[in-house]
């Protein structure tokens, strides 16, 4: 697990230096930086169409970037081949937005297939590993044997993460984990989130637009806006930018809301 | 891989009198990668029966979810034979994936579903097959009701989604419809050549032509292609708006699904359909000339005035009479199979294979029914 195989000071996890993205002639990124510590829950927030989800693409070479490094675990990922970048990838998980469970597969198969695909294991053992997997995301017990269109969003949400996490990852992404989900759900999600950084040792970066998941889990936060990385820190920290920006994302209603009720936490 | 990437269990000798413990050490990595070889192990390797049991595991050089789990398990068996289990020297952050683990309730080996015996088997594809049909009558009549319901609301005809569907269905189709008929006349003049050659009987390679490819060959070929080209497009469009819960969205607006979907498609094609057939008649027979030009010397004039002496009228109606049913079984087949799309992609992909089949099949057994017809009537 990641405790043994990722001290503590040993580097960023994930390094983005100067990434440039342009689709036709529409600039997304320019000039965008940031790292990753071990260990650490990061958020990338910002507005609508600001190229949050694109950058995470970028990272898990779904898509490449104009310009620009982006190193994970010390390796530089853009322009990796396929071949190249499988041992990459086997370190770490995805869990995307919605789900993006395979459609004919129980959501045992679903986790298992992952390790089948990757691991000498028998098939029974591999059976034993997805149901603690699915007990982990807190699943119950009886949604391995079913198929993804009989399970609620937030199940959903669950069962892709179980998948992303089916191979032990050192550093797992997740894209708007609570997007679409009940409030009690999205505790849910939070408490999770955190409960694997401390339990598994994970590192973990998400992008997520919800204000109450980014205070009570992340542990440093990027705002992406205008192109570029308008403001990194801690929540309190960005809390007092004087960024127009991100003020804006702190001080509207929702913000305002979010922020009171984690003082009144704690 | 080496020893140290490996996860290992040792177990140590049976106690030599009552009271003393067995050793166990768990050494090596206990990870996803390197739990195989144990895993394999363990199933043959028999655990100690009853006593004092001390598991040493300040040899685990890494440790992760799968491997907690293979040691929870493995703890757990020797708990049931009724050992006294102690663990010891594991480090903390191991000690609490352990913990977290066994925590977590976790269900293994759900009961798969027996196999059902041959005869149940039997009996309920044939009960599926009979539901199947009664509800593809079923939907042909709602489809038919939504087309009465069109006609007594005029305004209510999608105008712009059928001319759409004209061009997809029709314009489209013109290459592709139009070069393989213009093959098929020339393969049938081609063939008929030799034999007609034979008999002196160069001339009547226009009635072999313009017979086989107006009444059978023409409409036969253009249904078959529209078949695999559109009515698969309507499968694969309307299951995957099933999957996406947009034909619910039409539904909640007030917008029926039949009139919307299934009515736009239908009108089109029927339409399209025949007049797609004129098309290949015209370059069926095109074919028929170049080969005929080619191989028996017959001028295009000679093709057209021996054309015009052969063929009745009524060989041309006949063939263009069945484009339109053929079109209806192609646009309702496609229809409903896509409304059969339950959840997956995967069940996008059968009823797409299924409306293809199914309309080809339907349209050449309807084509035989139609000879079977027209003998009867004499034409």
């Amino acid at each position: 697990m990641t405790a043994t195989q990722h001290t503590p000071g040993s580097g960023p996890v994930i390094e983005v230096r100067d990434i440039n993205t342009r689709f036709g002639t529409a600039v997304v990124h320019e000039n965008v930086s940031l790292s990753v510590q071990p260990g650490e829950i990061f958020a990338l927030i910002g507005g609508s169409g600001t190229g949050k989800s694109t950058l995470l693409r970028e990272i898990i070479l779904l898509q490449p970037p104009i310009s620009g490094s982006i190193r994970v675990f010390g390796q530089e990922v853009v322009g990796l081949s396929d071949d190249a970048a499988l041992p990459l990838r086997r370190r770490w998980g995805v869990m995307f937005e919605r789900g993006a469970l395979f459609s004919s597969l129980t959501v045992a198969e679903n986790v298992g297939m992952v390790l089948h695909e990757h691991t000498q294991l028998g098939d029974r053992v591999i059976g034993e590993i997805a149901a603690v997997k699915i007990a982990l995301t807190g699943l119950p017990p009886d949604a391995g044997p079913k198929y993804p269109s009989e399970l609620s969003g937030g199940m959903r949400k669950r069962a892709s993460l179980a998948r992303a996490l089916a191979l032990d990852p050192e550093l797992l992404f997740l894209d708007e984990p609570t997007a679409g989900l009940d409030p009690l759900s999205a505790t849910g999600i939070d408490e999770l989130v955190r409960s694997l950084r401390d339990g598994l040792g994970l590192t973990i970066m998400m992008v997520t637009h919800d204000l109450d998941l980014l205070w009570r889990a992340a542990d440093r936060v990027a705002v992406l806006g205008r192109n570029h990385i308008v403001g990194v820190g801690t929540m309190n920290e960005l809390s007092q930018s004087d960024d127009p920006l991100v003020r804006q994302y702190f001080y509207g209603p929702r913000g305002r809301a979010a922020r009171e009720q984690a003082w009144k936490n704690g | 891989m080496t020893s140290q990437n490996v996860a290992q269990l040792s177990i140590g000798a049976a106690p030599a009198h009552d009271g003393a413990t067995v050793d166990v050490r768990c050494t090596g990595a206990w990870t996803v990668q390197g739990i195989a070889e144990l895993d394999r192990r363990l199933e043959s390797q028999p655990l100690p029966e009853k006593g004092e049991v001390v598991v040493d595991g300040s040899g685990l050089s890494s440790l992760d979810t799968s491997g907690a789990w293979m040691l929870h398990r493995t703890l757990d068996a020797l708990k049931k034979r009724g050992c006294t289990v102690r663990v010891e020297g594991l480090r903390p952050e191991f000690n609490s994936l352990l913990a977290l683990i066994a925590s977590r309730e976790i269900v293994t080996g759900a009961p798969a579903a027996a196999a059902p015996l041959r005869l149940e088997w039997l009996g309920r594809r044939a009960l599926a097959g009979l539901r199947g049909t009664a509800a593809y009558f079923a939907f042909v009549g709602e489809s038919f009701i939504a087309l009465l319901h069109s006609v007594a609301h005029p305004r209510r005809f999608r105008w712009r989604v059928i001319l759409h569907n004209m061009q997809t269905a029709g314009i489209d189709a013109l290459p592709i419809t139009g070069f393989l008929s213009f093959l098929m006349g020339l393969v049938i003049a081609y063939q008929g050549a030799d034999q007609l050659q034979r008999f002196g009987a160069n001339i009547f390679v226009v009635d072999l032509v313009a017979l086989a490819m107006l009444r059978e060959l023409s409409p036969l070929l253009t249904a078959i292609i529209v078949a695999g080209r559109s009515g698969s497009a309507y499968t694969a469009q309307i299951g995957t708006m099933k999957v996406t819960e947009e034909i619910d969205a039409l539904r909640t607006i007030g917008v029926g699904a039949q009139e919307q979907l299934v009515l736009p498609k239908m009108l089109a094609l029927v339409v399209v359909l025949p007049l797609l057939t004129v098309y290949t008649d015209i370059t069926g027979i095109l074919g028929g000339m170049v080969m005929a030009r080619a191989k028996l010397d017959i001028t295009f004039p000679m093709f057209l005035d021996r054309l015009d002496e052969a063929i009745a009228i009524s060989s041309y109606w006949t063939g263009i009479s069945k484009a339109p049913v053929f079109a209806m079984i192609i646009a309702l087949v496609g229809c409903f199979r896509g409304f059969h799309v339950t959840g997956s992609a995967e069940s996008v992909g059968e009823q797409t294979t299924m409306s293809v089949v199914q309309s080809i099949f339907l349209v050449i057994a309807t084509d035989a029914l139609f000879s079977i017809v027209f003998i009867w009537l004499d034409l």
